[in-house]
């Protein structure tokens, strides 16, 4: 006997929008099970890690703050990965985003007007759309694989994040420690309500409406959804790949240079040498749990975010280690591509020597 | 399924009831770790002072921690919760939680924050860090004593102050025995990364190192030299089980007499912001047992730590040079702690530039 893969003739459309619910419930049973072996009562642990964080006023804005970087980045890649483009690399766009725009208050450091405010973020935006352009260049001149070259900038990017901060950028009160100095007023995102929520919430919900209208109703969706799916039949509609190929790429760097520069002129203040735990890595598992749809991905955004405090909660509530947070990541991610292998496919049980043989 | 909901409000109700009864007389103590806790290291040792106050303190106390909390935003969250779930004092043992340590205190006013190695203090906001540089002259002594090559590596993290103050605390060390004494330092940007910390320990010893320290927290480099017969010391914690022929010493953080004094102030109700610096002589800083060298040269790194101890002996008395060769410090002059946690140069004798 042997487990073979057949492709299926039709894909069921109800499947594909069920997965990742599938997928999360999966996760949870999976996950009550864990909790279980661990000795703990699994209805407390669920609760704490996946409705707790949604109980208060405060962790809900918390979840915000976490989830807003997620769906910018998410959104874009989105977009990306739908035309079959692969930008692996939205950390390093983050990161080349958060220093164009932390140039103003690190070297106008007194400047204060609501333009230096404008000024950062598109900035930020335009230092995002360079640095993706990097490897879209790459691909299109001389036929680099994008997933490598992408990747291998998030590295020259952190690292010239790492030499400002503790060289030319760094904060001349700062006793010698590595950060630039601390912004103020107009260089800080203003807030909205209490907490730590700022306007970055809004610039990712905005972004996900203009790129759901954009990929659903507009020419330039049509061409990187046909691009996508086969750039032959897009060249004899007179599609560009190249163009895709470079449109995707500085889309994707500007939204995740937007979101670095909403980081460190947000939550952070400043510059430090690191600024985010891995969003633009995160922010692929994002992408594809929101089915490659803007809207998707902002629901999507939001269930990280969740198991994120939901394992930062479970640490302090009941003593867990930090990785079920990771182990649960990982969970949905395998289940949700689990799922998707078998609405693309059908299992078939065949005969398995002789086939081997006959093959 | 009516059952499940039943099943599911029951054990919420149970939540909440807990969550009452349990937090109205004891001392919640929150801790934040940068690390995981089994990182046998820094991040370790400061869990094994969380349950010193537990062990001390008993049923007057409970403590919670957050293990590996990136420096940054998270932090704040991290800290924030510890706060909101009734914590009355809360450690946070990284330098990069400080800005987010003062942000939570200014919301928190009666809850009491100590923060490790920062210099940012304000009126529910204490600082808190240990000479470890007393220990690295002892190291230095013993490295340039054991070494036949003449020549160390450094496994380094940080170029912040307190990292090159320990750095030049072991070359001076080593220089009162061997004047020629070489060390090499890599910089692996990074606190605890056990594969650059064990790359960096291989460099250093093709490049003729067979004695390897580390400011980094991971036990990889201890376990290369032992690995490549070569000699090194543990960091934070005694790391002897992990490289039994190899450990000549360990500077150990023993944090547990600072906390339980803390934590016995939150209390009785005198606990106020200050900035503590202890080292050998207040049992913050200990060094683990000498081993794996000869009776001499064991005997002169505890005369050394002695008199470290009792204060008559201060690493970094003048005349001390900078590595270009200009006077720091006068002769018989000790420096002073202001100057000494600002160091950003190094001392005549280190091999290399330093970051800048």
């Amino acid at each position: 006997m042997m487990i073979v893969l057949e492709k299926r003739s039709e894909q069921s459309k109800a499947m594909t929008f069920l997965s990742p619910v599938l997928a999360i419930g999966l996760t949870v049973v999976i996950g009550g099970f864990i909790f279980t072996g661990l000795g703990l009562d699994p209805f407390k642990a669920l609760y704490i890690y996946f409705i707790e964080p949604m109980t208060s006023i405060w962790s809900v804005e918390e979840l915000i703050v976490k989830a807003a970087p997620l769906i910018l980045i998410g959104a874009g890649l989105a977009v990306c990965y739908t035309a079959n483009v692969w930008n692996i690399g939205a950390e390093g766009q983050l990161t080349i985003g958060a220093l164009f725009g932390a140039a103003i208050p690190v070297y106008f450091t007194a400047w204060q007007s609501p333009l230096v405010l404008v000024l950062m973020l598109v900035l930020g935006a335009v230092g995002g759309a360079l640095f993706g352009a990097i490897p879209a260049l790459l691909k299109n001149r001389f036929g680099a694989n994008e997933i490598l070259t992408s990747l291998m900038l998030v590295y020259v990017a952190q690292l010239l994040l790492d030499w400002l901060v503790r060289g030319p950028w760094r904060d001349p009160q700062g006793f010698n420690f590595p950060q630039s100095v601390p912004f103020e007023g107009w260089q800080l995102l203003p807030l909205l309500g209490e907490g730590r929520v700022h306007i970055g919430a809004i610039l990712a919900v905005v972004a996900v409406i203009i790129l759901w209208i954009m990929m659903g109703r507009s020419l330039r969706g049509f061409e990187i959804r046909v691009i996508g799916r086969s750039p032959r039949a897009g060249a004899f509609a007179g599609f560009g790949q190249k163009r895709v190929v470079w449109f995707c790429f500085m889309l994707s760097g500007a939204l995740a240079g937007l979101a670095g520069i909403c980081e460190v002129a947000g939550p952070s203040g400043q510059l430090q040498p690191t600024i985010s735990p891995g969003y633009g890595f995160t922010a692929i598992i994002v992408a594809f749990l929101g089915r490659l749809n803007p809207i998707g991905v902002l629901f999507a955004g939001i269930l990280l975010a969740i198991s994120y405090l939901g394992g930062e909660a479970a640490q302090v509530e009941l003593g867990i280690s930090d990785k079920t947070a990771q182990v649960f990541q990982g969970m949905l991610l395998f289940f949700i591509l689990a799922c998707d292998t078998l609405i693309h496919y059908r299992i078939k049980f065949a005969p398995g020597a002789g086939a081997a043989k006959e093959a | 399924m009516k059952k499940l909901i039943g099943s599911i409000a029951l054990s919420l109700a149970m939540i909440f009831a807990a969550g009452a009864a349990s937090a109205a007389d004891k001392l919640k103590i929150g801790f934040i770790y940068v690390g995981p806790i089994g990182d046998h290291g820094w991040s370790y040792q400061h869990d094994q002072g969380r349950l010193a106050i537990e062990k001390e303190l008993g049923d007057k106390v409970e403590t919670v921690f957050v293990e590996k909390v990136a420096e940054g935003p998270d932090a704040e969250r991290a800290i924030e919760r510890l706060a909101r779930q009734g914590a009355g004092l809360i450690f946070t043992t990284s330098f990069g939680f400080m800005n987010p340590t003062l942000k939570v205190a200014k919301r928190f006013p009666k809850v009491k924050f100590e923060h490790a190695t920062g210099f940012k203090r304000s009126k529910n906001v204490a600082t808190y860090n240990a000479r470890f540089y007393e220990g690295r002259y002892i190291i230095g002594q013993i490295a340039a004593k054991m070494s036949k090559s003449g020549v160390a590596g450094y496994i380094a993290s940080f170029p912040i102050p307190e990292v090159v103050m320990g750095i030049n605390s072991f070359i001076l060390g080593a220089q009162t025995i061997n004047p020629n004494f070489k060390l090499k330092v890599i910089w692996v940007n990074s606190w605890f990364d056990p594969g650059k910390e064990a790359d960096a320990a291989k460099v250093l010893i093709g490049q003729g190192a067979d004695i390897v320290t580390q400011h980094t927290d991971s036990t990889a480099p201890l376990q290369i030299a032992a690995d490549k017969g070569a000699l090194g010391f543990g960091q934070a914690s005694d790391m002897i089980k992990f490289a039994p022929k190899a450990q000549l010493t360990s500077i150990v953080d023993n944090w547990a007499p600072y906390y339980v004094r803390r934590t016995k102030a939150v209390l009785d109700g005198s606990w106020k912001s200050s900035n503590a610096w202890d080292g050998l002589a207040q049992g913050t800083v200990e060094m683990a047992a000498y081993t794996n060298m000869p009776s001499d040269v064991a005997a002169m790194a505890k005369k050394t730590q002695a008199m470290i101890t009792s204060g008559k002996l201060h690493p970094f008395t003048g005349p001390l040079y900078k590595q270009d060769g200009s006077l720091a410090l006068a002769d018989g002059k000790v420096m002073d702690d202001g100057t000494l946690s600002g160091m950003n140069w190094y001392v005549k004798g280190v091999d290399g530039d330093l970051p800048k």
